[in-house]
Parts: C-alpha cells; sequence; structure tokens
C-alpha cells in the first residue's frame, strides 16, 4: 500500500522501526499534493525544502536514539490560525498577508517536539469566520468527494487535505462546528476537544470563550494520537485546564460501548430542517449502537435551538473586541499612511481594505450587540441562554454518558450556494453549537453516506466537560462496527480525484 | 419594521473604526437588519432569574511569579511592524492638528 493511504499510526510505527525514513514519508505526501493541489486548494502555504529540512532533522534525532513519541516522522497540515514561526500565517485575511510570525503556538511548538513534520498551512474562513471556506480572502478549497462542493468551514483546508489523501492528520479549531462540520461532510474523524483542554497560545483569536484547537484524521485512533499530543496544560494560556489529559488513545483502542448509556438529543433527530439522508443515517447508528449493547433514550433539551442565536450574538460580540488588535500600527497591512492623515483614518482605511464581508458584518454586529442601550436585550440575555443551554446540558448527562446527533442538518452543499446569505450558512451549525456554549467535547465520526447525493453524513458524540475519551470510546465503536460493514472506511467510496 | 437603520450602520461602522462606502453601508444595512430580527429570538427563552455565562468553565483568574523570563527581541518584535524608526513603532500622527 502507498505510503499516502496509510493511517498515521502506521507511518509511526514504520518510522520508529527505521523501514521507512520520516523524509520519504514527507515526499510521498509532497508529490501527493502536487499532484491534486491544482484541483483541492486546500494549502495556503507549501514549502518543500522546509519540509523536508524538518523531515531530515527527525530522522537525524531519531538515529541518535532520541525518544519521540508515537508520531515521530509524521507529517501534519496546520489550519493557517496557528502561529508557525518557519512559514507564514494569515488566517486567510489580507490583513495579515505576508506576516511571519516570531514565536510558535503551543500546538504548533508541541507537535514539532514530538517530531511531526509540517506539510504546509491550510485554508479556512478568514479568521475562522464562516461554515464553507469560501470566506478566503486567497482561494476556495474543494470538496475532494465532489469538487463543485464545499469542504465545511471554518478549517475546510485541513478537512479536504486529510480526506484528499494529502496528509494523514491535520489540525483545526472549533468555535462554533468548525471541526466537526468540515469533517463530517468530507467522510473524516474531526474533534473538538474540552474547551480548555487544548491551548490557544499563538491561536489567532476570534471568539476566546469559545475557541477550541482540535485534531483531524482518517480515523478514530489517529485523531486520539494527535489530541494527545498536543493537550495538557499550558502555562501560557490563562483558561487551560490545569488537569490530566483524559485518556483518549486508551479510549480509542477499546471502543467498547456495552451498557453505555447513550441519548438521542430529540429536538435535533427530529428533522425540521434536516436533508432525508442524513437522518437516515443517524437513525441506523442510533440502532447499530443499540445491537453493540449501548442503552439508548431520547433526552430533551428545549432550549439548544436557541444555541444559535446566542451565539450569533457571543461570537461576534468577543470578535468585534479581539479584532480590534489589527489597527494597522504593530503588524500587518497598513493602507493610505501618505503623511497627511491620521492614525485613526489609516486604522478605518486599512481595516476597510483589509477584512472581507463576513469578518466586517460580525465585528459590526458585536459592536451592535454590545452598545449602551442594546447589551442587556442581547448580549446580556445571549450570556444567560448560555447558563439555561449548560443546565440542559448537566441534566441530560445525569441520564446518560454521552448525547447522539447528526453533525450537521444537511451534507457538502454546493460552492456559492449560501455565499451570499449569511443567515442560511449560519444553519449549518445548528447542531455542533451547544457543545462550543458549555465547553463540552464533542467529536463528528463517519456513519455513511446519504442516498439522495452519496455524500458523505457524520454521526456527533458529545460528552461533558473532561469527558474526551467517551467520544473516543463511542467514536471507535461506531468506526469498527460500520467498516466491517462497509469491507474498509467510509473514505474508500470516494471517486479517485 | 427594521431592526437597524443605515445611520446606525454607519455609526457602527465609525465604531468599528471601518471606512464603509455607501453601497457597502446599504448592504450591510439589509443584511444585518435580518441577522439582528434573527438573533433576537434570544429573548423567547425565559432567564429573568438566571444568572449569566461569561465562560464554560468555572475559571478564576490566573497568577504566577512576577519574574524576569525570557520574551521577544526588538528585532522580533518590530520584524511584522509596517513602518519603524529607531527601534520603535513609526505610526501616523495621533493628535489632531499639526502639534
Amino acid at each position: 500500500m502507498s505510503l499516502i493511504r496509510k493511517t498515521a499510526a502506521e507511518l509511526g510505527a514504520l518510522i520508529a522501526a527505521g523501514e521507512v525514513s520520516a523524509a520519504e514519508v514527507a515526499e510521498a505526501h509532497l508529490d501527493r499534493m502536487a499532484e491534486v493541489e491544482p484541483k483541492v486548494k486546500a494549502f495556503l502555504h507549501i514549502d518543500r525544502e522546509t519540509t523536508l529540512e524538518q523531515a531530515r532533522a527527525v530522522d537525524d534525532r531519531l538515529r541518535a536514539g532520541e525518544k519521540l513519541g508515537p508520531l515521530a516522522g509524521v507529517p501534519i497540515a496546520h489550519k493557517d490560525i496557528f502561529t508557525t514561526r518557519d512559514m507564514p500565517t494569515t488566517a486567510a485575511s489580507k490583513i495579515l498577508q505576508g506576516w511571519h510570525p516570531p514565536y510558535d503556538a503551543t500546538v504548533t511548538r508541541r507537535l514539532r517536539e514530538a517530531g511531526l513534520v509540517i506539510l504546509g498551512k491550510t485554508n479556512l474562513d478568514e479568521f475562522a469566520m464562516g461554515s464553507s471556506t469560501e470566506n478566503s480572502a486567497y482561494q476556495l478549497t474543494h470538496n475532494p468527494w465532489d469538487l463543485t462542493r464545499v469542504p465545511g468551514g471554518s478549517s475546510g483546508g485541513s478537512s479536504a487535505a486529510v480526506a484528499a489523501y494529502e496528509a494523514p492528520l491535520s489540525t483545526g479549531t472549533d468555535t462554533g462546528g468548525s471541526i466537526r462540520q468540515p469533517a463530517s461532510v468530507t467522510g473524516i474523524v474531526g474533534m473538538k476537544p474540552t474547551y480548555g483542554g487544548s491551548s490557544r497560545y499563538g491561536l489567532i483569536a476570534f471568539a476566546s470563550s469559545l475557541d477550541t484547537p482540535g485534531p483531524f484524521a482518517r480515523n478514530v485512533l489517529d485523531a486520539a494520537l494527535l489530541q494527545e499530543a498536543f493537550s495538557g496544560h499550558d502555562p501560557m494560556d490563562s483558561t487551560s485546564i490545569d488537569a490530566p489529559v483524559p485518556s483518549v488513545v486508551e479510549a480509542a483502542r477499546n471502543g467498547d460501548v456495552a451498557g453505555m448509556r447513550i441519548g438521542v438529543v430529540r429536538e435535533f433527530a427530529g428533522g425540521e430542517g434536516a436533508q432525508p439522508g442524513v437522518l437516515a443515517r443517524f437513525n441506523e447508528a442510533v440502532e447499530l449502537l443499540e445491537s453493540l449493547g449501548a442503552k439508548v433514550v431520547e433526552v430533551s433539551c428545549p432550549s439548544f435551538a436557541s444555541a444559535l442565536p446566542a451565539y450569533y450574538l457571543i461570537a461576534p460580540s468577543e470578535c468585534s473586541s479581539n479584532l480590534a488588535r489589527f489597527d494597522a500600527m504593530r503588524y500587518g497591512l497598513r493602507v493610505g499612511d501618505d503623511g497627511t492623515r491620521s492614525a485613526e483614518e489609516v486604522m478605518a482605511l486599512t481595516r476597510a481594505a483589509g477584512f472581507g464581508p463576513e469578518v466586517k458584518r460580525r465585528i459590526m454586529l458585536g459592536t451592535y450587540a454590545l452598545s449602551s442601550g442594546y447589551y442587556d436585550a442581547y448580549y446580556g440575555q445571549a450570556q444567560k441562554v448560555r447558563t439555561v443551554i449548560a443546565r440542559e446540558f448537566e441534566a441530560a448527562y445525569h441520564q446518560v454518558d454521552v448525547l447522539i446527533s447528526p453533525t450537521t442538518p444537511t451534507t457538502a452543499f454546493p460552492i456559492g450556494e449560501r455565499a451570499d446569505d449569511p443567515m442560511a450558512m449560519y444553519l449549518a451549525d445548528l447542531y455542533t453549537i451547544p457543545s462550543n456554549l458549555t465547553g463540552n467535547a464533542a467529536i463528528s465520526v463517519p456513519c455513511g453516506l446519504a442516498d439522495e447525493d452519496g455524500l458523505p453524513v457524520g454521526l456527533q458524540i458529545m460528552a461533558p466537560v473532561l469527558g474526551d475519551d467517551r467520544c473516543y470510546r463511542v467514536g471507535a465503536a461506531v468506526e469498527k462496527a460500520l467498516e466491517s460493514r462497509w469491507g474498509g472506511s467510509l473514505l474508500a467510496k470516494a471517486p479517485a480525484l | 419594521m427594521s431592526a437597524i437603520t443605515r445611520d446606525e450602520v454607519a455609526h457602527l461602522a465609525r465604531l468599528s473604526r471601518l471606512a464603509l462606502t455607501d453601497d457597502e453601508l446599504d448592504h450591510y444595512a439589509t443584511q444585518l437588519d435580518a441577522i439582528i430580527e434573527s438573533v433576537a429570538k434570544v429573548a423567547e427563552v425565559a432567564a429573568e432569574d438566571v444568572p449569566p455565562s461569561s465562560h464554560a468553565l468555572p475559571l478564576t483568574n490566573v497568577f504566577r511569579p512576577d519574574e524576569v523570563r525570557q520574551s521577544l527581541t526588538p528585532e522580533q518584535a518590530l520584524s511584522g511592524a509596517p513602518a519603524v524608526e529607531d527601534d520603535r513603532f513609526r505610526v501616523p500622527r495621533i493628535l489632531g492638528e499639526e502639534a
């Protein structure tokens, strides 16, 4: 089997055993990228020499007997919102075009230390604001299953790269579903760890109380190995949790759901606005879990429907504050500084030229929600709704170990279909947002193809804070049972690129 | 009835330091109006007696000892600056008129 089709765990084992070098593995993936990137366009920055240098350095470390983790030498693609000191970081925004960060994000630093080799930086919706990666200021990324469709978003470059076998692993960030939704629509695994379980240091901020770095992979075990490699307390992030990382790798290897209590979220399984093929695959997954010995019950969380409007007040409010740092003074773009204009005028001209339409919309929406006279009705009320949703989750987790739902209401939609309709775009995150508001762990695993369009459907598994291992345990059980039914991975059914 | 007027959007753009054109103001006024009408549904949740959550986890402020540690050099800190003079960020004038 060619190197690009292998799992990350297999590649790590081959490299550790000296059967193949990290440089050879990197080269195979760089070749694949050269072949399919013209169609997929998952990457914003590729630098073959830098990648090969990193790989050769890992080979040297291994030859010198250095003890590295199970993913040493395995290549990875990073969402271009994590700072990297040897590659540009743009957040897919013109305002950061050509910026070379002077430091590494904790996630990228830890993965370098563990011996992972960076293949490049992947495309995203500008500042991670979007659900289709169409809001990138640079390029459209195409879904490897159907090049006329979106790869999801905001981490759409990372999902497409893994689904197109350009990278075995990638990183993403999930603020309202930006890992789980793209994973779902490209037929791969994507995990939003517990908020605070993975460090935000060096992650360009969108909504700080929600932003969560997490892994993409083609299978549950690989995702767990990656999460374990970058997780853990970070003194550089004041919201980082100082507690042991849940044993996610062990859970991914275990995959036993016998006796587990699983709750179906009634409000997200009823079908309103959902595609029939998505619901059909979801219902089959429910039956499958029962057949594996889980006890499935229905759980009602009536306020989850209000999570979407609450999120679209909270996230823009935080974004309007966070993006104030792009002031044209210390880094990034500066426009109109002709010696006659004031700093304030230069700032306004730069931000108008450097930010795209969705970013401007959210900055203004957040500014509105936080302004005096509206604060209580909008931001204040949204924060209360956040509490109500947290209480419903808490009550649900008294009854069950995990909650499940489809990851998204529909499969991948056509490029351009929702680009001019912000509200239609926002609905893509309907089922994923509640877990962001409460910091819960949640994963998306492939559960089949929709009958109408033959495109991937994802199953979302949600667990309480620091219950990440439960997501992996249930995800592994579903994956194992479905892959034996399919005779291989879901991705094996994707058309050749 | 519209939730937000074009004049209000112009005010928000000023507060947000976004120099928008007249066409953009018209465009955003329509879109923000639809979005605000939709997000206003948060009011439907009965939450009078509920405390607000600003955060997902019950975290309090974190402190560390006030010790000198390694940080960016001036060269690194200035490496992405649009304009630099004498090891400092050079910025456009910040006062109203010639001082």
